[in-house]
């Protein structure tokens, strides 16, 4: 088990902060509390998809117009959206931050969900950076991730490697930006 | 039975300022006719993603028509976009699916089901529209009045195979072409000639 809590209300601060306009999704079982708190965010738009093979190509027709999307899928989805992956973000230097549910992920790397257990090769296979994010402590790495794929025209990925919490403790201190939980 | 010619021309007699979005044998004949080549993408590196490329620009830039030219093989590998471009209503979007019933570039190889109606799907899926056009004159006639009115709406257009011998510019030329041309559509659309701070992949 991962020590350590991930409130999603935190995560969407760093979303609102670094002036993302629409969250392209499907939810999963990792990010669904997710889902909850970016209904609460009115400067953010949800756009649901009904694959994840089209996460991508939808946050890129996003970009082209001006605006600034993330996507948020899993990672057994990701796998199905390679194709899109390296046509519509490695091959256009789509700058893109994507967050993904590491489903499976136990931090010890001996793991029976294969969908874990291929994430951070597939990702290296793919030359994609990456974070991983498994409480609040980690939420300065977001920055970097918008950072990384800013500086470099690359989409950069943010695994997400536990549950986000269902009730937010935080808002009665206040939002964590990182590194303060 | 219409023509990819004809239906291209009819189309793009309407375009007015529309984004252009295409895909497969439709880039082919879109390029020999498009009067808004700064306004046009061909998506060829994945194929199948031009109605969700459609989708995104069309949500990213409400106030702009935004024209797809899909085709029934792309779709049916991108089915579940109808039921996300449905979920998410843009009024500017106009998804016309070339209907031949075959893979025109690896040969003339029949779809698995050839028969599929796509306006009939479109429209179950919550399309605010859908029509079926196999002539020319009917499609000339109702189009002016279907982009006129609020989307998203699927425009099926039943066309004459084409299977190809020789290949069709799908491969990496289309590929190296598309950073520019996305690059120059994000210039036309936000008056920004920014691809980010590290430059356009091209």
């Amino acid at each position: 088990m991962i020590n350590g809590v991930l409130h999603p209300r935190n995560v969407v601060a760093q979303l609102v902060q670094h002036g993302v306009t629409h969250y392209v999704t499907l939810p999963d079982s990792e990010t669904a509390h997710m889902y909850e708190a970016l209904m609460a965010e009115p400067s953010i738009t949800v756009v649901p998809v009904a694959r994840e093979g089209e996460a991508i190509p939808v946050a890129a027709g996003l970009f082209v117009a001006g605006q600034n999307p993330v996507i948020s899928i899993q990672n057994a989805g990701l796998y199905e959206a390679g194709d899109a992956l390296r046509g519509l973000a490695l091959g256009i230097g789509l700058p893109l931050v994507m967050f993904i549910g590491y489903r499976g992920h136990n931090r010890k790397g001996d793991t029976p969900d294969s969908a874990a257990t291929f994430l951070e090769p597939y990702l290296h296979m793919w030359r994609v950076d990456y974070f991983v994010v498994e409480s609040n402590d980690d939420l300065d790495r977001v920055p970097l991730a918008f950072k990384l794929a800013a500086k470099t025209n690359q989409p950069v990925a943010v695994a997400i490697g536990t549950e986000y919490a269902k009730h937010d403790d935080s808002a009665k201190g206040g939002v964590v930006m990182g590194g303060n939980a | 039975m219409i023509t990819y010619q004809d239906a291209c021309r009819v189309i793009n007699d309407s375009r007015a300022e529309a984004v252009a979005v295409t895909t497969m044998t439709q880039t082919k004949y879109w390029n020999q006719i498009s009067n808004e080549p700064s306004l046009d993408v061909g998506i060829a590196n994945a194929m199948s993603k031009a109605s969700s490329v459609a989708l995104g620009i069309a949500l990213g830039d409400e106030d702009r028509t935004v024209l797809c030219l899909d085709s029934d093989g792309s779709l049916l590998m991108n089915f579940g976009s109808l039921a996300t471009i449905a979920g998410m209503a843009p009024r500017n979007l106009f998804h016309f699916v070339f209907n031949n019933g075959i893979y025109s570039i690896t040969g003339g190889q029949p779809v698995p089901a050839p028969g599929v109606e796509y306006a009939k799907v479109a429209e179950a899926c919550g399309y605010v529209s859908a029509h079926r056009f196999d002539d020319i004159e009917s499609l000339d006639t109702a189009l002016p009045g279907i982009l006129s009115s609020p989307g998203p709406v699927l425009i099926e257009i039943i066309v004459r195979g084409e299977p190809q011998t020789e290949g069709v510019d799908q491969t990496w030329e289309s590929n190296a072409r598309l950073p520019r041309q996305l690059l120059t559509l994000r210039k036309q659309l936000t008056g920004v000639d920014d691809w980010g701070s590290g430059g356009p992949y091209i």
